[in-house]
């Protein structure tokens, strides 16, 4: 359960950090003037609450994740745990992702240095490349089951089908987000903050995201 | 400033208003509406829980008596009694009904920032509800696992309802967790981005930091039962062996092979043990409130209340192991968690000496909230203390299956927040539903309540030293229990089902307020937190009209020297009232 406590220890910090400087030498009982920022938020005000509640559901999503890779850690060392040979597929698939994710940083930018011209290009490249990742790992496990590798053969393979599945259905909630904001984007139906807003959110996300697909894949490649 | 927060923004969500019944009773976005939609599925649940429970005390106290109660239906009322009362009641009712209630009215705010979030919420945990009760009704009947769900025998034949039941069981836990981690997200986000002008982290009434706290727990800990639920789901229909060993079953092989439910306890309990905390830090917050509150003085050792909630959340997560000492584990490992099991006595025990403190000298009114937070105090010491014999590995082992363990965790768990709930309910009843209610009837309540309980609660503590295993359906081979213990069971029964029958006239009095209570003052505690400084009773859509109200002071001016009223609210400007306790002034 190392893993996840180290992650939970990190989450908890950068709190408890917050909450010290928040609450360090107050003397809560005076009566006093009304500042005019001291009931903001660690990042401040309105324009960041979409990005607290972000960072709030990475954290919740990294506790996840963290809780799998101990349970994984933990099971490995029991005498059924045959290591698994991962199908090559998964370095392309990698490289798609990671290009997706330059893809919406190139996008990103753009939207914050107001360049319109590259949203719509940048957006569709984006999903294509996420959506292509998608149906690669797909592929990957349709080739594993080709090759007898299922599912309950050994406890190494549960363990890839569940976080490569784990990971997919998050891609697939932010393919989701993407869509709607593309869908604006292309209809031009919003404001252009909104959309540079939502684009920013969403490229922390995609960078998270293959954050964790790295730690994921570097792992079973190890094992 | 570039940005402008939440609470600086001026009137514009009132446009907004819900015109038609469906979208202000049913399809609401209102928190308010939306804490009570909560809070009514979650007590309902919880009445058909308190039934599963009266029907388990028949059985024990008079076995062989009634027909309709066999062994299987027995381990069925037991899973499924523990695990409303713990999920679907208890932390849907603290959080998604008093943190959705309270948060956004106390902080100052129209709203949660994500209504629509937050109603969708609710509707997928009542879809977790449904599907929970669902699972009475497929063939085989609901898990008769317990409600910790061990593997393997909670997916073995011979368990009831491994075929439908744990696999209902473990879908609406995970669809409670999205229920959750929806509410959550946005119980969180309000409390850092949407409190009003003035109200400072530390200005917060401790409602709001307990419901906090419990947020971020249960946020960093439902993950571990969902993680576990899925894993359990693949061994049960995808034949993967992460918990289940090599293992044959009745005679056959089923093709497991080396799982480890050890792995799954682990799992379980990470959340487990938070979940105790998700509970309790509410109650603990809701608590000070109200003995501030009616004691008409401040609450004692504001910071290091906080603090203290701060300091259990943390240490909350490193003492799971405490639930598995007689699973086995490395003696050093056994050492580690009872000594934190054990440091986590030191915050408790601040926050419960600080409320016997706020008592002290205290102006102290006997109402109906009153009674239910001084009851909480007595019940929730009897069931720490108890906490902390079990905390250590040589006590625990010989104790772990019997009826001591039950009489702790129901005492701490179980009586202690439900005080808390009803208490809280009379406390907020007026503002709610801005009528009143009748406060003999509610006097009673608390006392047949209060005192039943511990005729409950009290004679388990000696059936477990005297070694009467918990779990049991009849008692079997026990030879070495004298026969007074049955009379003992008999007592406890006829206890339970009293207890459980005087929960009526709760709702005869909320009935009766609901149809011919006077109508409520809109501050008639004289509080001083912002909900009861709302221009309407019960707050209308967007809570404060017109203008936001800025926090002057922190919540608990009460009896403050040279100043008219024994409270002086949150939102009286500095110049129109003493400025506070100045050092010295009054401690």
């Amino acid at each position: 359960m190392e893993i996840g406590l180290i992650a939970l220890a990190i989450i908890l910090a950068t709190l408890l950090g917050w909450l010290l400087k928040q609450s360090f030498n107050t003397q809560p009982w005076i009566a006093d003037e009304v500042s005019a920022t001291a009931h903001h938020g660690p990042l401040g005000g309105s324009s960041n609450t979409r990005l607290i509640a972000l960072l709030t559901l990475l954290a919740v999503v990294t506790s996840f994740f963290a809780l799998i890779l101990s349970a994984y850690a933990l099971r490995m060392e029991l005498g059924d745990w045959v290591p698994m040979t991962e199908p090559q597929l998964l370095w392309s698939n990698t490289a798609m992702l990671v290009l997706a994710s330059l893809a919406f940083q190139w996008t990103r930018n753009g939207a914050v240095k107001g360049i319109g011209s590259r949203l719509k290009p940048g957006l569709v490249v984006t999903g294509l490349l996420t959506a292509g990742f998608v149906v690669g790992q797909f592929v990957a496990w349709q080739q594993l089951e080709a090759s007898g590798q299922f599912i309950s053969s050994n406890p190494s393979n549960a363990f890839f089908y569940f976080l490569t599945g784990a990971h997919a259905v998050h891609i697939l909630g932010g393919l989701y987000v993407w869509a709607r904001a593309t869908a604006r984007v292309m209809l031009g139906t919003a404001e252009g903050a909104a959309i540079r807003r939502s684009i920013e959110l969403c490229t922390i996300y995609w960078h998270y995201l293959l954050l964790v697909w790295l730690i994921l894949f570097g792992l079973l490649l190890a094992t | 400033m570039a940005y402008v927060a939440i609470a600086d923004r001026d009137h514009e969500q009132e446009h907004h208003d819900p015109q038609t019944f469906i979208t202000k009773y049913i399809w609401s976005q209102d928190h308010k509406v939306i804490a009570v939609q909560y809070s009514i599925t979650a007590i309902f649940v919880g009445l058909i829980a308190l039934g599963l429970s009266a029907m388990m005390r028949l059985q024990l106290g008079f076995p062989d008596t009634f027909s309709f109660i066999n062994p299987e239906n027995y381990y069925q009322f037991i899973t499924m009694h523990g695990m409303i009362m713990v999920i679907y009641l208890l932390t849907a009712l603290f959080l998604g009904g008093f943190g959705n209630y309270l948060i956004p009215l106390q902080c100052g705010a129209r709203d949660m920032v994500f209504p629509f979030l937050n109603m969708l919420s609710y509707w997928v945990y009542l879809l977790s509800v449904i599907i929970l009760l669902i699972s009475f009704f497929v063939p085989g009947g609901s898990t008769g696992a317990g409600w910790t769900l061990y593997p393997p025998q909670a997916i073995m034949q011979g368990t009831p309802g491994t075929d439908w039941g744990i696999l209902l069981m473990l879908l609406s836990l995970a669809v409670f967790i999205v229920a959750f981690t929806m509410g959550g997200l946005n119980y969180v986000t309000t409390v850092l981005q949407a409190r009003c002008k003035g109200m400072t982290l530390m200005r917060m009434p401790l409602s709001v930091w307990g419901i906090f706290i419990a947020t971020v727990l249960g946020l960093l800990a439902f993950p571990a039962l969902l993680v576990s639920a899925i894993m359990m789901l693949f061994d049960k229909t995808l034949m993967t062996s992460f918990f289940m060993p090599a293992i044959s079953s009745m005679g056959a092989d089923p093709g497991y092979t080396g799982g480890s439910p050890i792995l799954f306890q682990h799992l379980f309990w990470f959340f487990g043990h938070p979940e105790v905390y998700i509970v309790a830090l509410p109650a603990f917050g809701i608590v000070s409130d109200l003995l501030s509150t009616h004691a008409r003085k401040n609450i004692f050792g504001y910071r290091m209340m906080v603090w203290a909630i701060v300091a259990i959340g943390g240490l909350s997560f490193i003492v799971w192991a405490h639930h598995m000492y007689v699973s086995g584990m490395n003696p050093y490992f056994g050492f580690f968690f009872a000594t934190t099991t054990l440091i986590i006595a030191v915050p408790t025990a601040i926050k419960v000496y600080n409320w016997v403190l706020t008592l002290w000298q205290g102006n102290i009114h006997l109402r109906v909230p009153m009674l239910f937070a001084i009851g909480f105090i007595f019940t929730f010491i009897h069931g720490g203390l108890t906490g902390l014999f079990l905390g250590n590995v040589t006590i625990d082992l010989p104790l772990s299956d019997t009826y001591f363990v039950v009489a702790h965790f129901h005492m701490v768990m179980g009586v202690s927040p439900v005080l808390v709930v009803f208490g809280a309910i009379y406390h907020w009843w007026p503002k709610i539903t801005g009528k009143m209610y009748n406060e003999t009837l509610g006097k009673w309540h608390f006392w047949m309540t209060f005192l039943g309980t511990y005729s409950i609660y009290l004679p388990m503590h000696y059936l477990g030293f005297q070694g009467v295993p918990r779990r049991y359906f009849s008692m079997g081979n026990t030879e070495f229990l004298p026969e007074s213990a049955q009379d003992l069971n008999a007592w406890i029964t006829m206890s339970a089902l009293f207890v459980a029958a005087t929960q009526l006239l709760f709702f005869v009095n909320v009935v009766w307020s609901l149809m011919k209570g006077p109508k409520a003052d809109p501050n008639p505690w004289g509080a001083t937190t912002l909900e009861w400084q709302t221009p309407d009773t019960p707050p209308k859509h967007g809570n404060w009209g017109h203008e936001l109200p800025e926090c002057h002071r922190w919540a608990y001016d009460y009896s403050v020297p040279g100043y008219e009223d024994d409270f002086i609210p949150q939102n009286v400007p500095a110049d129109k009232a003493p400025a506070g306790r100045e050092h010295g002034a009054d401690h």
